[in-house]
């Protein structure tokens, strides 16, 4: 029995949307270094509210590094609106399913996102 | 494939196989039966204890056989506490990496109204005897230090601490899980009171050990019923496995000063090259240590995800990240010799054998310098210290 999903070793492997985008209009970062999760999400949001463009940068897990490739997946085109109600279930579904002890990397994913639409938001 | 896990478990060697099998066999006979295969089993068994006790200087009484290291650990603790309590002694002194089958056990004495001192490891990962001896107190009942680390390899000064406990009078058990068949180890001039020991660690099957007794040291059996091992463990032994045990015990220990200065070079070679990644430190010190020992801290990357592109790159190692300890605590014996948490995330052991190659060791070196690589490309905290945000540590 592996550890991980097929998926999720597949987003690991190839992690989509990894970087950093320069001129973001909205940045988050969330976890922390002692837990050895952190996660910070660039988002480049155009007049329309659509999610043109994201890119991630994780320190993390195999499922933390998967979570927020995903959770990338599941916003980039979409309409800020939509992107706001991402849950963590929603990525973790998407990744055919986390260990219980990894469910936390999807909610960091989860408010990864949401803290750069918070620091969107704030900027308008 | 290269495995480097052999602090975890090792390869069973062809000769312990073949030593199993045919005990398996031939000699399916219960040790305690009179009849003839009963007989001959009892015959396997006891050479086995011979053969186990001529290798570290002890007398075939001297040794029980359990079903590992942590069975062995718990038996000699418990012991020592229930016979040091009968006199009034309860204060053990044991230090703060040991295993989690000797602290587990030590907390549960806590929580009976023990006290547990656990001595400093210092940021070399070594015990210092002189702190021995400053701890020990009228009531101590018993010293608990490990022969060698299993996370960072650091061998503790046994034979001094040994001899410390020895004119105090206090019992002193030592875990040499990771040390047996490794490095020499020899009960009489190591001042050994008890030991624990596990197959597994030196090419023999799981699920079998032996702790050592010195005569005179009182033990009482964990597992109640039949009078097996002189009545300190009960249940049917496991003929087998124990004479497979015997087997690889004696093949490890046969020209081991060769295997260990040619496991050691190939360790030697290993620290060099990952020393030259950059920001990178060697956990525990680089001189007292296990010949096969490895373990490295790479600042910006978390151990896990190093571990997974490791194996897809078909190299086995280990990690004291959390995520590798299922807990959010990164490894207890990193947090002991100092290294922080954001550190601690990122550390890598590789625990070498006789059977790496001067080819799997380059192999390693240009792998993890890859990933680590790889990996500190997109990790916000790698950003944050080369844009000088953060302060490197390492």
């Amino acid at each position: 029995m592996a550890l991980y999903s097929e998926k999720v070793m597949e987003h690991f492997r190839n992690p989509r949307n990894v970087g950093v985008i320069e001129d973001a209009d909205g940045v988050g970062e969330v976890g922390n270094a002692k837990c050895g999760d952190i996660m910070k999400m660039y988002l480049k949001i155009n007049d329309d509210e659509i999610i043109e463009d994201v890119k991630f940068e994780t320190f993390g897990c195999g499922s933390a590094i998967a979570s927020s490739s995903m959770a990338t997946e599941l916003i980039k085109g979409k309409p800020v609106s939509e992107a706001m109600k991402l849950t963590n279930a929603a990525v973790a579904e998407a990744l055919d399913g986390l260990p219980d002890y990894k469910m936390h990397c999807s909610v960091l994913a989860e408010e990864a996102i949401k803290s750069a639409l918070d620091d969107y938001y704030s900027r308008k | 494939m290269i495995y480097a896990d052999n602090a975890a478990t090792t390869a069973m060697s062809e000769a312990a196989i073949a030593r199993m099998t045919e005990v398996m066999r031939q000699t399916y006979g219960n040790p305690s039966s009179l009849y003839s295969i009963g007989q001959e089993a009892k015959e396997v068994l006891e050479q086995a204890r011979a053969d186990i006790a001529s290798v570290i200087g002890a007398n075939p009484n001297e040794i029980i056989f359990t079903s590992g290291g942590s069975e062995a650990d718990n038996q000699a603790i418990t012991s020592a506490a229930r016979f040091g309590a009968k006199k009034g002694k309860k204060h053990i002194i044991s230090s703060a990496f040991e295993h989690h089958a000797v602290l587990h056990t030590l907390n549960k004495l806590k929580e009976e109204g023990f006290e547990i001192t656990l001595l400093d490891v210092h940021e070399d990962g070594l015990i210092r005897p002189e702190e021995v001896e400053a701890a020990i107190r009228e009531d101590t009942c018993l010293v608990t230090i490990m022969y060698a680390n299993n996370e960072i390899g650091t061998i503790q000064p046994i034979r001094k601490i040994g001899e410390i406990c020895k004119t105090k009078g206090v019992t002193f058990h030592t875990d040499a899980v990771q040390a047996m068949a490794h490095i020499p180890v020899n009960v009489d001039d190591d001042n050994i009171g008890m030991l624990s020991a596990s197959a597994h660690k030196f090419h023999g099957p799981k699920g079998v050990g032996f702790l050592y007794v010195r005569k005179g040291v009182p033990v009482f059996n964990l597992i109640e019923g039949g009078a097996q091992e002189r009545g300190k463990r009960a249940g049917t032994e496991n003929v087998a496995g124990i004479a497979a045990m015997a087997e690889a015990l004696k093949e490890a220990t046969t020209d081991m000063s060769e295997k260990m200065t040619s496991v050691a070079a190939k360790r030697d070679k290993l620290i060099q090259g990952l020393t030259e990644i950059p920001h990178s430190a060697l956990n525990g010190d680089a001189a007292h240590r296990l010949p096969g020992n490895v373990n490295f801290c790479f600042e910006g990357i978390e151990g896990e995800s190093l571990l997974l592109l490791l194996d897809d790159k078909g190299i086995q190692a280990s990690s004291g990240s959390a995520c590798t300890s299922g807990s959010l605590d990164p490894s207890h014996v990193l947090l002991a010799i100092g290294r922080v948490h954001d550190v601690a995330h990122g550390s890598l052991r590789l625990s070498i054998s006789e059977d790496t190659t001067d080819e799997d060791v380059k192999t390693i070196i240009s792998s993890v310098g890859e990933v680590v690589e790889y990996l500190r490309s997109f990790s916000p905290i790698w950003r944050d210290l080369t844009t000088g945000k953060k302060q490197f540590i390492l």
